[in-house]
C-alpha cells in the first residue's frame, strides 16, 4: 500500500487528539506541557504532510522549522511558570492552584 | 398774565438763614466755646437781617414795575422733570409774597436780635439759633416757592423745626410731649395737603395740562369747572382738602390742640413760629392758592364759619386762662379765626393784612410776656404778678399799646385789620350779617381778656413773694429795642391799608391786586362806601371800648368781681371753659386711645393668624419632610439596596465560573475553538 498524505493526517490527527486528551486530563504541570508539545507537533506533521503532498513547494518544512522554535520558547517559558507553581504551592499538581477560585 | 421777570437773588433770601443754621449746627459747639455767645449771635443775625435786606429790594424792585408786571422769578435749577411733573427749585416775588418774606425776615430778625438776650444764660446757645435759623430758611421756602412741592417742602420744614423748638428742653417730658403733639397734629393736616394737592395734579393732567407751579395752576385752573370727584366739584374738594392742611398749620377747629401747649417752648419761639410766621402759613397758602378758592364758593363758606367759630371758641377760652402765655395762645388761635374770615368771604387782601398786623403786635406781646417771664424769673402765672409796670416802663408800654392794638382800637393797625374783615364779612356776597356778628362777639371777648391780662400783669399791687420782687428789672436793650420797633409798627401799620371809608386809598389792597385778581369774583366795591360801615365801624369800637371797661371793672378798680362770673350756673361755664371744653381729653379718649385699641387689634391679629399661619407652614413642612423621610428610607434606600442585592447575586453566580481549576480552563477554552470552529462552518 502506498502511503499517501491521508496516512500523515490521520497520524497527525491521532498525535493531536491525545496530547488534547494530555492537557485536559493530567495533573501534573509538566503533563500539560508534554500534551501542549503533542499537539504542536501533531500540527508540523500537519505542515510537512501538506508540503510533500500539497503544494510540493519547500514553504511547509521552513514552517515545520519555525513551530519547532516557537515550541522551545514556550517551553521555556512554561517550564518557568511551573517553577513559579512549585515555589508557591510546593507542588506541581493543579489542582492544588485553585487561590483564584471565585 | 404777563411773563415774570427773571432775576438770580431771591435764592439768597432763602439760602442766607440756611447758611446760618448749617454753620450753627455743625460748628456751633466749638464757635461758642471758642468765641462765645456773641460769635453765634453774629453768624445767625446776621443772614436774617441781610434776607430783610434783600427783601426791601424785591419790594423796591416791584414798585418800580406797572402792577401788572410785578413778578419777580427766580429760577434756580430742574429738581423733578418727570412726565406731567415739572417742580424746579425755583423762587417766585410777587406782592404777595414780597409781603410775606418781610414780615418773615424783618419780625423774624427782630424775634432773632431779642433772643440774643432772652436766651442769654442757654447752655445750648447755638442749638437755639440753628434751629431758629432753620426754621427762617424754610418759613421763606415756604413763602417764596413758585410751586406747590417746594411750598410743601417748607410747609414740612417750619414743622419740623417748630417741633424741635417747642422741645427745645426736651430734658423735660412735657416738653417733649408738647413737641410731638404739635408735631402728629400738623401731619394730620399735611395729609390732606397732600392729598389736595395729589387730586389737583391728576385732575388737571387728565386734561393735558397738569402741573405744579402756581403761575401755570392759575391760567389752567378754569379746567376744574364742571369736573366731579365722587359726585363733588374737583375744585371743592381739592380745596377742601388744602384747607385741613390749613387748619393743622393755623390751628383752626379741630386741629389747634398743639398751639397752647406749644408754649412749653422759649418765648421767642412762640412769639415768631406761633404768632408772626408759621401759623399764618395756611393764610398764605389760601392767598397763594385764591384762584382755586373763588371756584369753590362751599369751601369758602366752610373756611369763612370755621374762621368764625374758632375765633368765638377760642376767645371763651382765653377768658379765664391765668398763665401769661396761654391767653396769648388762645388769642393767636382767635386772630387767627379772623384771618380765615377773611379769607373765607373772599377778601384776601384783608386776610392777609391782618396776617402782618397780628405779625407786629403778636409778636410784641409774646416778646413782651417773655420780658416779664424773664424778670420774674421764670414765673408765668399772672395771679403771682401786679404792678409791674412801675419796674418795666418800656415793656409796659409796647405791651399796653400792642394790646390796644389787638383790642382793635382806633387809629392802630389791630382797629384797622380787623374791621376791615368784620366790614367784608358782612357786607361781601360770601359773607352774611350772622357771620359778622359772630367775630363782633369774639372782637368784645378780645378787649375784654387782653386788658384783663393787662390789668392782672402791670397794674395794682405786686403779688408776687418778696424774693422775686426784689430781682424785678426792666430787661435788656437788646429785648427791649425789638418791643419798642413792634410796637411802633403796631402803632402805624395801619397806615397801609388804611380804609376809604376813612378817607385812605386802601394801598395795602391795591399792591395785592395782581395776585388775587384773577378770575376772582371778590371784593370790588372798591371806591364806594356805604354807611353802614361806618355803624359797623362804631360798633366794634365801642365793643371794644366796652371789653375794657369791663376788665378794668373786674381786675383794676375791682367794683365787679369775677366771681360774679366764675360762680354763674353753679360755676360749670366757667369750668368748661377753664379746662378748655376737655377738648384734649376728648381727643385723648378718643383718637389716641382708639389708636392704641387698634394697636392691640392688630397685635393680636398679628400673634394669632399670622404666627399661626406661619407655625401652621411651618408644621405642615415638618410633616411633609416626615413623609419624604419614610419615602426616602423606604422607596430610594429600597431600590438602592435591592440593586446592590442584584449585583451581588449577579455576582454570585458569576464567581462561580471562576473554579480556579486549571484543567476546567483549559477545558472551556478547547469547547470554545471547538463552537467557533462550527460556527464558521455554518
Amino acid at each position: 500500500m502506498a502511503v499517501g498524505l491521508q496516512h500523515y493526517l490521520f497520524v497527525s490527527l491521532i498525535l493531536f487528539a491525545l496530547g488534547l486528551y494530555c492537557v485536559l486530563t493530567r495533573r501534573n504541570a509538566i503533563g500539560i506541557l508534554m500534551g501542549v508539545e503533542l499537539i504542536l507537533n501533531s500540527a508540523n506533521v500537519n505542515y510537512l504532510a501538506f508540503s510533500r503532498y500539497g503544494s510540493g513547494t519547500y514553504d511547509g518544512q521552513v514552517f515545520a522549522i519555525f513551530v519547532i522554535m516557537l515550541a522551545a520558547a514556550e517551553a521555556a517559558i512554561g517550564l518557568a511558570i511551573v517553577l513559579g507553581i512549585y515555589q508557591t504551592f510546593q507542588t506541581i499538581d493543579v489542582e492544588a492552584a485553585e487561590t483564584m477560585r471565585g | 398774565m404777563e411773563h415774570p421777570i427773571s432775576v438770580d437773588y431771591l435764592r439768597w433770601i432763602v439760602l442766607l438763614p440756611l447758611i446760618g443754621a448749617v454753620i450753627n449746627a455743625l460748628a456751633g459747639v466749638l464757635i461758642q466755646r471758642s468765641f462765645g455767645k456773641r460769635a453765634i449771635s453774629v453768624i445767625a443775625c446776621t443772614p436774617v437781617i441781610l434776607a430783610f435786606v434783600l427783601a426791601v429790594r424785591v419790594l423796591l424792585q416791584l414798585l418800580s414795575l406797572p402792577p401788572e408786571q410785578r413778578f419777580l422769578l427766580d429760577h434756580w435749577f430742574t429738581w423733578i422733570d418727570v412726565g406731567d411733573l415739572r417742580a424746579d427749585i425755583a423762587f417766585l416775588a410777587d406782592p404777595l409774597s414780597s409781603v410775606m418774606i418781610l414780615v418773615v425776615t424783618g419780625v423774624g430778625g427782630l424775634i432773632h436780635i431779642y433772643s440774643t438776650g432772652y436766651m442769654h444764660d442757654e447752655k445750648s446757645y447755638w442749638r437755639f439759633f440753628a434751629w431758629l435759623n432753620l426754621f427762617t430758611f424754610a418759613m421763606l421756602t415756604l413763602v417764596l416757592g413758585d410751586n406747590i412741592l417746594l411750598m410743601f417742602v417748607g410747609w414740612e420744614g417750619v414743622g419740623l423745626c417748630s417741633y424741635a423748638l417747642i422741645g427745645f428742653w426736651y430734658g423735660e417730658l412735657a416738653n417733649a410731649s408738647a413737641g410731638s403733639k404739635a408735631f402728629i397734629v400738623n401731619r394730620v393736616g399735611d395729609f390732606g395737603f397732600t392729598l389736595g394737592a395729589f387730586l389737583l395734579f391728576w385732575t388737571l393732567s387728565a386734561e393735558g395740562h397738569g402741573s405744579v407751579v402756581f403761575r401755570e395752576l392759575a391760567q389752567h385752573a378754569h379746567l376744574l369747572e364742571g369736573k366731579t370727584f365722587f359726585g363733588v366739584g374737583v375744585a371743592t374738594v381739592v380745596t377742601l382738602l388744602f384747607f385741613v392742611g390749613a387748619t393743622g398749620k393755623s390751628a383752626q377747629i379741630p386741629l389747634y390742640v398743639w398751639l397752647p401747649d406749644a408754649m412749653a417752648g422759649p418765648t421767642p419761639v412762640s412769639a415768631l413760629i406761633h404768632a408772626a410766621t408759621m401759623v399764618t402759613a395756611g393764610v398764605y397758602m389760601i392767598g397763594r392758592l385764591n384762584f382755586l378758592f373763588s371756584m369753590a364758593p362751599a369751601t369758602l363758606h366752610v373756611v369763612a364759619w370755621i374762621g368764625a367759630l374758632t375765633a368765638f371758641f377760642a376767645a371763651t377760652i382765653g377768658l379765664a386762662q391765668n398763665d401769661i402765655k396761654r391767653v396769648l395762645a388762645y388769642s393767636t388761635v382767635s386772630q387767627l379765626g379772623y384771618m380765615f374770615i377773611g379769607m373765607g368771604v373772599g377778601a384776601y387782601a384783608a386776610g392777609i393784612f391782618h396776617l402782618v398786623t397780628h405779625a407786629f403786635f403778636k409778636a410784641c406781646l409774646f416778646l413782651g410776656s417773655g420780658s416779664v417771664i424773664h424778670a420774674m424769673g421764670g414765673e408765668q402765672d399772672m395771679r403771682k404778678m401786679g404792678g409791674l409796670k412801675k419796674w418795666m416802663p418800656w415793656t409796659y408800654r409796647t405791651f399796653l399799646i400792642s394790646t390796644l392794638a389787638i383790642a382793635g382800637i382806633p387809629p392802630l393797625s389791630g382797629f384797622i385789620s380787623k374791621d376791615e374783615i368784620l366790614w367784608k364779612a358782612f357786607s361781601s356776597e360770601h359773607g352774611s350779617p350772622l357771620l359778622w356778628l359772630v367775630g363782633f362777639a369774639g372782637a368784645g371777648m378780645t378787649a375784654f381778656y387782653m386788658f384783663r391780662q393787662v390789668f392782672m400783669t402791670f397794674y395794682g399791687e405786686c403779688r408776687a413773694d418778696h424774693h422775686t420782687q426784689e430781682h424785678l428789672h426792666e430787661s435788656p436793650a437788646t429785648m427791649t429795642y425789638p418791643l419798642i420797633v413792634l410796637a411802633t409798627l403796631a402803632f402805624v401799620g395801619g397806615v397801609l391799608g388804611w380804609p376809604h371809608s376813612l378817607g385812605g386809598s386802601n394801598g395795602f389792597e391795591e399792591w395785592l391786586a395782581p395776585v388775587f385778581s384773577h378770575g376772582a369774583h371778590a371784593a370790588h366795591e372798591a371806591a364806594e362806601v356805604e354807611p353802614i360801615e361806618y355803624a359797623l365801624m362804631l360798633a366794634s369800637v365801642g365793643i371794644g371800648v366796652a371789653g375794657i371797661l369791663l376788665a378794668r371793672a373786674m381786675y383794676l378798680t375791682k367794683t365787679l368781681s369775677p366771681a360774679t362770673f366764675s360762680e354763674m350756673g353753679e360755676g360749670a361755664p366757667y369750668r368748661l371753659i377753664y379746662n378748655k371744653y376737655y377738648i384734649d381729653e376728648i381727643y385723648g379718649a378718643v383718637f389716641v386711645n382708639g389708636t392704641l385699641l387698634l394697636t392691640q387689634l392688630c397685635a393680636a391679629f398679628d400673634r394669632i393668624v399670622i404666627d399661626g399661619i406661619v407655625n401652621g407652614s411651618a408644621a405642615l413642612t415638618r410633616g411633609v419632610s416626615w413623609l419624604n423621610g419614610l419615602f426616602d428610607n423606604y422607596v430610594i434606600d429600597g431600590i438602592v439596596n435591592r440593586v446592590a442585592d442584584v449585583t451581588m447575586g449577579v455576582g454570585n453566580r458569576f464567581r462561580q465560573l471562576q473554579t480556579g481549576s486549571i484543567n476546567g480552563y483549559l477545558y472551556v477554552i478547547v469547547v470554545g475553538v471547538v463552537v467557533v470552529m462550527v460556527a464558521r462552518l455554518m
